[in-house]
């Protein structure tokens, strides 16, 4: 069942005629016909939960805001920067109408009136994709005043970032929007309340709001039957990393995660096994080859100790020692920390230091107890989920690959000293 | 281990930080449109992007951006103009500019290379790939060529973004033909570009 990826190579489909010609934005006009508090249970009831990483359910969300007339924004976050997430950005070139006929949707169940679309600043090709999709949109009066004479208005901005992970974290994201640091804020208060410009705000990621049209087109309740109880629906799954074919996957959730691995990607290249996966971006705790059969949805990975995440599978199969995935994982951290908290900036950094000991001979066992204490500290103590993003997966790195951690420290510790 | 970088007196803390403020003097002043001599063509852009949000301060990244694009990076004269249209302190839009990966903040080469370093890029090569990019350029000035963090395209990894065209799955034997292309200012490896690449999902394309 392919509703975003549905002849996603099709020519021409960015272009709002091609669009239009196979059925695009008549969930628009549906959507405009029904009340907002109708459109707003068909989402609840559709079981969408977000794809950006949290997987909080979408419908929910757009009810937390105020009702009652008042400034209210639409952000959709389109700074796609897990390591290993490159979905929202094959459907913002491919499709961009269909993101921006849902964040229309979107905008009329939530009442907000000012949208924008924030996107990271080097997805060039696709940012002008968007621009010239809105530029159509909003000859056709599907963006402005009054659009489709319903009463909703609705202006949209396609706003670029200028490269920083932490501005794909809401409050960070809001912040940049504004002109400012991306530094995350304090929560409560929670965007829905106090979000950009101090209103209310929902914040959607970009494949959220693209199925929003194809929940309105078949129904919330249609919609639902669609993946397992808790997981409805399908996803769009990145696979990367030692995998003979690489790329965008749209599934149905809930298939064993060896399907997608092996299955659709083609697994690891011949002769290698699958040491360890990321199941939702770099952030996501590891799991090894005994856990491939675990369903792919947000509550079996949670139940593993895991998570879904952005929906993002890196592979890494045994040719690559675990001490260089756990750098990579670690360096990148670093590198993002916004120096806000103090737990994430010092945490990241020595766990980086911790490790580059341990690949050069330096450190002693006790030293693996300190990094996974160090982890523990980060987790839970920050403003924002930065820290914890490298704390989960090298703590489940530790704990899963400590033998190996141990030979490597110990065999790199006998090794002659080189100058 | 590498040597600690230390100042001539011998610390690694700048010379001066102990000296007290001068709070008689004023604080960064917004410039004067007066004296302050901005292009019309980037003015343009800038009060453009203005107009687009109800607080004109969240144009700093695009006007930035503008501006970068005009003087090559984000220099103090750059800076200037940019807080002389949106009235800002220039040491305002200094903090913002220095946030960002994609402003710079010390001259560089026209031409940017963004070469993916991230885990996925990594476990196909892209070290090696950086390496050989960097070592073939040399120091020639025209190039800005940059390890950078996931840049989402792990399904071409290994990865570039050459002045924001990604190109990619790279091997060791393109980089001689891309730094020509880019040289020639010719379209950078047609064939290796993400805009002709197809969905792998190939039950998405049939039908």
């Amino acid at each position: 069942m392919k509703l975003l990826f549905d002849r996603i190579d099709e020519p021409g489909l960015n272009t709002l005629s091609v669009y239009e010609a196979r059925g695009g934005y008549e969930a628009l006009r549906k959507a405009l016909a029904m009340p907002p508090e109708a459109v707003l249970n068909e989402l609840e009831a559709s079981g969408l939960r977000g794809r950006g990483g949290a997987g909080f359910a979408m419908g929910k969300k757009v009810s937390f805001l105020p009702k009652g007339a008042m400034d209210k924004y639409l952000v959709c976050n389109a700074d796609e920067s897990e390591p290993g997430t490159f979905k929202d950005r094959e459907l913002m070139q491919k499709s961009p109408h269909m993101l921006i006929e849902g964040l229309i949707i979107a905008s009329y169940a939530a009442g907000a009136n000012r949208s924008f679309i924030y996107i990271r600043g080097e997805y060039v090709l696709q940012a002008d994709m968007l621009d010239t999709a809105l530029h159509e949109a909003r000859e056709q009066g599907f963006i402005g005043e009054n659009i489709l004479g319903s009463g909703h208005s609705l202006s949209l901005v396609v706003h670029r970032g200028a490269g920083a992970y932490i501005c794909g974290e809401e409050t960070g994201l809001l912040d940049s929007l504004e002109g400012k640091r991306g530094n995350p804020r304090l929560k409560p208060p929670f965007p829905a309340n106090q979000g950009l410009y101090q209103g209310p705000t929902l914040i959607n990621n970009v494949e959220t709001l693209a199925t929003v049209p194809a929940i309105i087109r078949m129904g919330g309740d249609e919609y639902a039957k669609l993946g397992v109880e808790t997981s409805t629906g399908t996803k769009l799954v990145s696979v990367s990393g030692h995998v003979q074919r690489p790329g965008n996957y749209e599934i149905e959730l809930g298939i064993p995660s060896r399907e997608i691995i092996y299955g659709l990607a083609g697994g690891p290249p011949e002769g290698r096994e699958v040491k360890c996966w990321f199941p939702g971006g770099s952030s996501s705790p590891v799991l090894t080859a005994e856990d491939l059969d675990i369903p792919y949805d947000f509550n079996s990975l949670a139940a593993a100790r895991s998570m879904l995440g952005s929906g993002a599978i890196i592979v890494v199969d045994d040719s690559t020692p675990i001490l260089d995935v756990a750098l990579k994982v670690a360096k990148f951290y670093r590198h993002e920390s916004c120096g806000k908290c103090t737990p994430c900036r010092e945490g990241t950094n020595w766990t980086v230091k911790m490790l580059e000991r341990i690949d050069s001979g330096e450190a002693t066992p006790m030293d693996l107890e300190i990094m996974a204490s160090v982890q523990e500290h980060i987790m839970g103590n920050c403003l924002c989920v930065l820290g914890d993003a490298m704390a989960m997966p090298i703590s489940s790195m530790i704990v899963k690959f400590r033998e190996e951690f141990e030979s490597h420290m110990q065999s790199r510790r006998l090794e002659p000293v080189h100058a | 281990m590498s040597a600690i970088p230390r100042y001539a007196h011998g610390s690694r803390v700048p010379p001066g930080w102990d000296e007290a403020a001068d709070l008689s003097k004023d604080p960064s002043p917004v410039p004067d449109p007066a004296t302050t001599d901005v292009p019309a063509a980037l003015r343009e852009q800038i009060e453009a992007h203005m107009a687009l949000y109800p607080d004109s301060r969240s144009a700093a990244l695009p006007a930035l951006e503008a501006a970068q694009r005009v003087h090559g990076w984000c220099s103090p004269e750059a800076i200037e103009q940019v807080a002389c249209v949106m009235r800002l302190t220039p040491a305002y839009l200094v903090s913002v500019a220095s946030f960002y990966d994609m402003l710079e903040t010390s001259p560089v080469g026209k031409h940017s290379i963004y070469v993916c370093t991230n885990i996925s890029c990594s476990l196909r090569g892209a070290d090696e790939l950086y390496a050989a990019i960097d070592e073939a350029a040399g120091e020639n000035a025209d190039f800005n060529v940059r390890a950078f963090e996931c840049l989402g395209a792990c399904d071409l990894a290994p990865m570039a973004s050459v002045d924001g065209v990604y190109v990619g799955p790279l091997t060791i034997e393109d980089v001689p033909q891309l730094l020509d292309d880019v040289r020639a200012g010719r379209e950078v490896l047609p064939e290796k570009q993400l805009a002709r690449r197809p969905c792998a999902d190939a039950e998405a394309s049939d039908a």
